[in-house]
């Protein structure tokens, strides 16, 4: 069959193109059908199971309030009625956004949200929350008032103790407003966006009573080439649910996978 | 005086202070609030799926 052959079909499953292989190294990174999954264990339905994607949606306010911020600069908040409006809105998402996030971290570490070779989901998150810091320190700094200057004043000596004032120079507004708006978000993005694949990945983990049998605990360390796993109808606690948790969904087992 | 004193008027928060520690009553406020938050996720029960419900 010749490639110039305009009628030849393409041959499904091979990955003879860049597309395709991009394609299928994408679909694999989750188990099948748990990219938006429409079903979730029994366990999730606890309230807090709710404040990691609490988290997710503060942060989306943040950005959007953000994005708008942006095309006003930093001291139109100062003088027009809708900036202050903006800027309030992006203060207490960033509020919201850190409670939820301080709530969602202590639920799973005290859930030892790390088991079940969830280590890295673990470790994007806490990355998450320091890069959260940074950003949020630096947006302090840009808010063009006397908690600004007192913040930055008093930030740029401990910053020059430690010997990184040349390069992160708290008193210079224009590096703190690009850092904020630029390096930071961009860094902050990608952490959290490893942070919800790895959850995709090796799914939501569950409460230590309702601890997964060994070796299904994972759905991609049990099928690496991203096969749905095996579904766990039965087990040690498969249909447990932390205190408070509502009755489990009938019909949802511990590692039943979107339909 | 030709001069006039420019002061904040936005006043200084209230602290509370326990030997070294010393915290704002607004950071304990929201420190204390997202602990009774984080107590009543783990005991409040989660609403159940209304289509579930009937069956």
């Amino acid at each position: 069959m010749s490639r110039t052959d305009p009628a030849a079909p393409m041959r499904a499953g091979s990955h003879d193109s860049w597309t395709r292989a991009l394609s299928g190294w994408i679909e694999g990174l989750v188990p099948k059908g748990q990219w938006l999954p429409d079903r979730q264990p029994a366990y999730v339905a606890s309230w807090i199971y709710v404040f990691g994607v609490a988290c997710l949606a503060s942060l989306v306010v943040v950005i959007a309030s953000g994005l708008v911020l942006t095309f006003g600069g930093i001291t139109w908040w100062h003088t027009n009625s809708f900036g202050h409006f903006v800027n309030s809105m992006h203060l207490w998402s960033v509020e919201l956004f850190f409670a939820t996030m301080v709530i969602h971290l202590w639920g799973k570490f005290f859930m030892a949200a790390w088991r079940g070779h969830r280590g890295m989901t673990w470790a994007t998150g806490a990355l998450a929350f320091f890069g959260s810091l940074g950003t949020a320190f630096t947006g302090y700094l840009i808010q063009t008032n006397f908690d600004a200057q007192w913040i930055s004043t008093q930030a740029k000596d401990g910053l020059n103790a430690a010997g990184v004032g040349a390069y992160f120079n708290v008193m210079n507004v224009g590096q703190m407003v690009l850092w904020h708006v630029s390096f930071l978000p961009l860094v902050v993005g990608v952490i959290v966006g490893l942070h919800l694949l790895l959850v995709r990945r090796r799914g939501v983990v569950p409460p230590i009573g309702a601890e997964s049998p060994v070796g299904v605990e994972s759905p991609v360390a049990a099928e690496p080439s991203g096969a749905s796993a095996p579904p766990e109808t039965s087990g040690p606690g498969a249909a447990a649910a932390p205190p408070g948790a509502a009755r489990p969904t009938a019909g949802v087992s511990a590692q039943e996978v979107g339909s | 005086m030709s001069g006039q004193l420019v002061t904040s008027t936005v006043p200084a928060g209230a602290v509370v202070q326990w030997g070294f520690l010393t915290i704002t009553v607004a950071n304990l406020i929201v420190i204390l609030t997202m602990i009774v938050v984080f107590v009543l996720a783990i005991l409040l029960p989660f609403p159940a799926d209304r289509d579930e419900e009937g069956s």
